[in-house]
Formats: C-alpha cells, sequence, structure tokens
C-alpha cells in the first residue's frame, strides 16, 4: 500500500490551498520592502549627481572651502535652483541613510524591544534633520535684524 | 538563541568586503550628514555664529578628516552604482569581480585629484 504525499507548496492539500505555514504573502507588509529596495537605487542615482556636484562646487571651484562662510551660503541661495539643489539633496540623501541604517538596525539587534527603540531613535532625527533642513532652506534671511539693528555679517540691501 | 560557530567567514572575497565596506561608509556617510545640516542651520542663529562652525572645518586636521569622508562617499557612490549593475544588468553578477576592481581605480583616480586640490586649498597659506 502506497500512500502519496503532495509537495506542500504544489497547492493540492486537502483544502485546494497552499498551506498557511507555506503562505509567502497574507499577514506581510505588502510590496514595502520591494519599494524601498527600489527607492534605494533610484535615490542612490540622483545622490550621486546631487552630492558631486555639492562637492565640486564648494570644495574644488575657486578658493575652495576657505570661500565658506555665511555670504557663500546666502549667495547660493539667492538662488531657487541651488535651493531646489539643496532641498532634494537634503530629503533623499536622509530617506536613503534612514533605510540604510534601518536595514542595519534590523540585521544587528536580535531583541524585538531594541530593534523597537532603536527605530523609534533613528526615525525622530530623521524627521527632526529633515523638518529643520528645510525650514533653514526656505525661511533663510540674508540680512539677520535683531531688535531692529542688523546683525554683523549679514548682506542687508544698501 | 544560537551559539555563533567560531572562526567563520561568510564567502568572502571581493563580494562580501565591498558589502562591508558599503556599510561603513554608509553608516559614516549618515552620521556626517545630521551633523551638517546642524552646522548649517546655524544660519538662521547669526552670520557669526555660521562663519565660527564654518571655520572649524577649515584647519588642517578636519582638512583629513574632509578627505577621508569623500573617500567614503566616493566609494559608496561607485559601489552603489555596481550594486545597481549587479541587479539590473543580465551579466552584472558574473561581471561583479571585475567591476569592484573598476571600482576601486576610479576611487583611487578621484581621490588622488581630489586630495591633491583639496588639501592644497585648505592647507595652503593664505
Amino acid at each position: 500500500m502506497t500512500a502519496t504525499i503532495d509537495s506542500p507548496r504544489s497547492g493540492k492539500n486537502s483544502s485546494g490551498k497552499i498551506s498557511p505555514q507555506y503562505r509567502r504573502t497574507g499577514a506581510s507588509r505588502g510590496n514595502f520592502e520591494m519599494f524601498a529596495w527600489l527607492f534605494m537605487r533610484l535615490s542612490g542615482v540622483v545622490l550621486v549627481v546631487l552630492i558631486f556636484g555639492h562637492l565640486f562646487v564648494n570644495l574644488l571651484v575657486g578658493e575652495g572651502i576657505q570661500a565658506i562662510d555665511f555670504g557663500f551660503v546666502a549667495g547660493k541661495w539667492a538662488d531657487p535652483f541651488w535651493q531646489i539643489w539643496d532641498l532634494a539633496m537634503l530629503w533623499l540623501a536622509m530617506l536613503h541613510g534612514t533605510n540604510g541604517v534601518r536595514t542595519i538596525i534590523n540585521d544587528y539587534a536580535e531583541k524585538d524591544s531594541t530593534r523597537l527603540w532603536l527605530k523609534i531613535v533613528l526615525y525622530a532625527a530623521t524627521t527632526v534633520i529633515i523638518v529643520l533642513g528645510t525650514l533653514v532652506i526656505f525661511t533663510f534671511n540674508p540680512c539677520p535684524v535683531v531688535d531692529g539693528v542688523p546683525l554683523p555679517g549679514g548682506f542687508c540691501p544698501a | 538563541m544560537p551559539t555563533k560557530p567560531a572562526g567563520t567567514l561568510y564567502r568572502g572575497r571581493e563580494g562580501m568586503w565591498s558589502w562591508v565596506g558599503h556599510r561603513i561608509t554608509g553608516v559614516v556617510i549618515f552620521f556626517f550628514l545630521l551633523v551638517h545640516v546642524l552646522d548649517t542651520s546655524l544660519v538662521r542663529v547669526s552670520p557669526e555664529a555660521y562663519t565660527a562652525v564654518i571655520g572649524a572645518y577649515k584647519n588642517p586636521l578636519m582638512a583629513l578628516g574632509e578627505t577621508g569622508l569623500v573617500a567614503a562617499i566616493v566609494f559608496h557612490a561607485f559601489n552603489g552604482l555596481r550594486i545597481i549593475a549587479v541587479d539590473f544588468w543580465k551579466k552584472g553578477a558574473k561581471y561583479q569581480r571585475q567591476m569592484l576592481w573598476t571600482v576601486l581605480a576610479l576611487w583611487v583616480v578621484v581621490m588622488v585629484g581630489f586630495s591633491i586640490r583639496h588639501l592644497s586649498l585648505a592647507l595652503g597659506g593664505h
């Protein structure tokens, strides 16, 4: 007498469906991990251009790092081109880096509670840095004034 | 909890070591990015506060640190493009080793050029 045992993933168990323990979808996080994987590659390509451009313009042209001061930043952010450049760089780099660190936490933190807390700290830091950086780019004032007196080093209209 | 077997090394060679390098450079860049957004944010405090903190980036020791940071960025960038080629190019996995040596060769060329330019600007007398 022989018994036929179907392969667990053949879809031929008694209910006619794949047994729940072999199912790869279901109570999953949808396609989140696939989008995260794709985002790393797409943002990575864009970041190569944005960051290489940033390093070239800030460190290699003219006087390089010696030329960087408040006036240098004011000069760049007077142009919407560099505002958008820096904004894109901020958001993409922070999200790319946060997802990378998230992956590392998932790989090395073995306790559930450790993973949870590390990720809470990570996401809090990411939120603070992205919000702060975005506000700085859009509220930058080349002529800061305190109590009616322009601060030294500012660039004020004559 | 499973105990770790002693003295094992996962696969090794180009594939594993490029992965290790990608992780380490990624974490270094991420922490610098946090600091860099904070120091740039001082433009909203006062011109003097920003100029003071940026002055810290202009001392000789920091110039070496910046060169190290750019070395990490350039490796992460080129190796990242290699990872994309491994994932999306039909022959990517087959040529991953050759691509890593190409990454390292380009990295040396870019870093020699960058180091000469940046260090001479940063360390050069004014």
